[in-house]
């Protein structure tokens, strides 16, 4: 997408180097994400996508490297700067993490409440409001996480990461363990979201019907670094990893539909 | 600032204006809720909006509710802002009305209606614990027939967790009790000139109910909170749901080697405990006293019956029952949330002590009767 070209970065992280001991995960890994678009990243197991999202989070601590979000270096700073930085974005987790003691309703409340006092009645109706803006119906707001089917808690979690409104949005495998029904309509919920609030979304995927239904350019780990560019790209890119997933039994299906 | 009221030809125009954010969501709820309400009709101006996000549009959302709720009309002057009009098809596009609180639940209050509540669950939990203790009759009847059926590593894994891993924390404190009861004792009975009794004293108390109650209260915390804890998570990680789903009997893989396990150990950690105390007693009146360690012991062997040491080591298998029930039992109640597994939890290890006591008097009075 050349047009997207024009458009200032969101997330840049840039030499960034992982290892646990003597395995190194990340070796000079540079990503840029640019505002607005939505940018999926791709890699076998165990190739350390969630070590960099999770060093993209500020939840690990990258041996070296610098990871900015608009333009300031998340490694260089601490307390209260690093929390206003933190407050610019939302993160869903895999298995959605929503507090098990709260309510859906309390779950949205809760960055909420970290950043303001709110009345009560104006606390209910911004959990409502994000309850609705997922596609959950009103009632859910008083669930108990427990009390969710999976998709309705992957609706939740993504409820909770745009508590505050934030442009930009972490999603770690938002579509991994739904149906392919279910996984469509998160994908759909997500576009439209993305296009009415004009969100920036980095997603960590497994899912190619994801893949091709979001993501305006994608980025494959391999050999401990990444290969970026729009999935047109990508797809005739001739790494084998890559020729092997895209081109595979399973990725042919998706390509033809 | 937020919202400006001024009158344009008659007509009230609320001109709103700066970042509606939800950064700025203290302010945009005192603003909205200070908004003042009258007039026929009022003219909304949003010309001078900055920033406007969707919690903003829910506040611009809440003002013109706030003025359709007391009959007034009011329009924009332009268009409406995008953000707004998103709000408005989020809430009307399944024609249901805007948040209305959930109705608690209607419940009996007041005095009896709370007894009757904590009456029924405790009901419900003596229930349940008694189907449980037949559960576990059930696996150690069935293990007499097949003995395999018992676990032995399993067994032997939480003798060492609950039995070796505690003998540091048992051995200290048993010898420092002992050493509070010897000082005490001897500032009382040195004004009576029986310094000797001391050793009496100690030797009872710590054989007869000391050692060993202390050791079954250590162990409850100790290993009755880990019991409710790691049984409890698994609940949570649905590890107990794929045991049953494999055929496994809960009961048989994860209550009785636990209870087994610390039948066994805490009789072990008994014994050390009442050594370690009469050690201590011995430390005492040496330092204290001046009995040799000979005239000690000798004395010790005058004041022990036969039945002394037994009268105190026979309660401990039947405490470590009481406590693996309980923690096992506790652990297995989880379900949900986190917040239930600090309460159950919690409430394990405070049932196993008070359990604990209560079994300790039974037998006090059942000593008492037998004259054991």
């Amino acid at each position: 997408m050349p047009a997207s070209e024009h458009l200032p970065l969101s997330v840049r992280v840039s030499g960034l180097v992982n290892c646990f001991g003597p395995q190194v995960v990340h070796d000079g890994l540079d990503m840029d994400v640019r505002r607005g678009e939505v940018f999926g990243i791709v890699g076998g197991s165990g190739s350390g996508k969630s070590v960099l999202l999770r060093s993209i989070l500020g939840l690990q601590r990258p041996k070296a490297g610098s990871v900015e979000i608009d333009g300031r270096d998340l490694t260089a700073l601490h307390g209260a700067e690093l929390r206003q930085v933190k407050r610019g974005y939302g993160v869903t987790f895999q298995h959605g993490a929503l507090f098990s003691a709260l309510t859906v309703a309390q779950n949205i409340q809760l960055p909420i409440l970290e950043t303001c006092t709110l009345p009560a009645d104006v606390l209910d109706g911004l959990a409502d409001l994000k309850v609705r803006l997922v596609g959950l119906p009103s009632e859910a707001g008083a669930k108990f996480p427990s009390q969710l089917s999976g998709g309705m808690v992957k609706r939740a979690a993504l409820a909770r990461a745009l508590a505050l409104d934030p442009p930009l949005l972490f999603l770690d495998e938002p579509t991994a363990g739904l149906d392919p029904i279910a996984a469509a309509g998160f994908d759909e919920l997500l576009l439209f979201l993305q296009r009415t609030l004009r969100l920036t979304v980095v997603m960590v995927t497994h899912d190619l019907d994801t893949i091709y239904r979001t993501c305006n350019r994608v980025g494959v780990i391999v050999d401990r670094r990444m290969i970026t560019g729009t999935i047109e790209e990508i797809e005739s890119h001739d790494h084998p990893w890559i020729r092997e997933y895209f081109h595979g039994a399973r990725g042919r299906v998706v390509r033809r539909t | 600032m937020l919202i400006e009221s001024r009158l344009v030809d008659g007509v009230r125009q609320l001109v709103v204006g700066g970042d509606w954010v939800a950064a700025a969501s203290a302010e945009l709820a005192v603003a909205v809720a200070g908004c003042e309400v009258s007039g026929e009709r009022v003219c909304l101006d949003g010309s001078g909006l900055g920033a406007l996000d969707l919690t903003g549009a829910w506040f611009l959302r809440r003002l013109e509710g706030r003025f359709a709720a007391a009959g007034i009309a009011c329009d924009w002057r332009a268009a409406r802002p995008a953000a707004l009009t998103f709000t408005y098809t989020l809430f009307e596009a399944d024609g249901s009305a805007p948040p209305l609180p959930l109705a608690p639940r209607a419940t009996a209050n007041g005095p009896l209606g709370l007894v009757g509540r904590w009456t029924v669950s405790r009901g419900g939990d003596a229930h349940d614990a008694l189907e449980f203790l037949g559960r576990i009759y059930y696996v150690l009847g069935g293990a007499f027939l097949r003995p395999s059926r018992l676990r032995g590593n399993s067994v032997i894994r939480h003798v060492y967790e609950t039995g070796l891993q505690a003998v540091p924390i048992v051995a200290l404190i048993a010898f420092l009790i002992s050493v509070i009861v010897a000082y005490i004792g001897a500032q009382e009975l040195r004004q009576f000139g029986g310094d000797i009794f001391v050793v009496d004293l100690v030797t009872v108390s710590v054989l007869r109910e000391l050692g060993v109650l202390l050791t079954a209260i250590i162990v409850a915390g100790r290993s009755g909170s880990a019991f409710a804890a790691e049984i409890g998570v698994m609940r949570l990680n649905e590890e107990v749901d794929a045991l049953r789903a494999i055929g496994l009997n809960i009961v048989e893989v994860l209550v009785v080697p636990r209870v087994l396990g610390l039948i066994i150990a805490l009789p072990l950690l008994t014994v050390l405990a009442d050594a370690m105390g009469l050690a201590g007693g011995a430390v005492l009146s040496w330092l204290l006293l001046d009995i040799p360690f000979n005239q000690f012991l000798s004395r010790m062997q005058d004041a022990m019956a036969p039945t002394t040491f037994w009268a105190g080591l026979l309660k401990a298998p039947v405490f470590a029952f009481v406590i693996a029930m309980v923690g096992t039992f506790r652990g297995i109640q989880v379900r949900d949330s986190s917040r239930e597994l600090g309460r159950l939890t919690t409430v394990a290890v405070v049932e196993s002590i008070f359990l604990v006591l209560f079994v300790d008097a039974v037998f006090a009075i059942v000593y008492w009767e037998f004259d054991f």
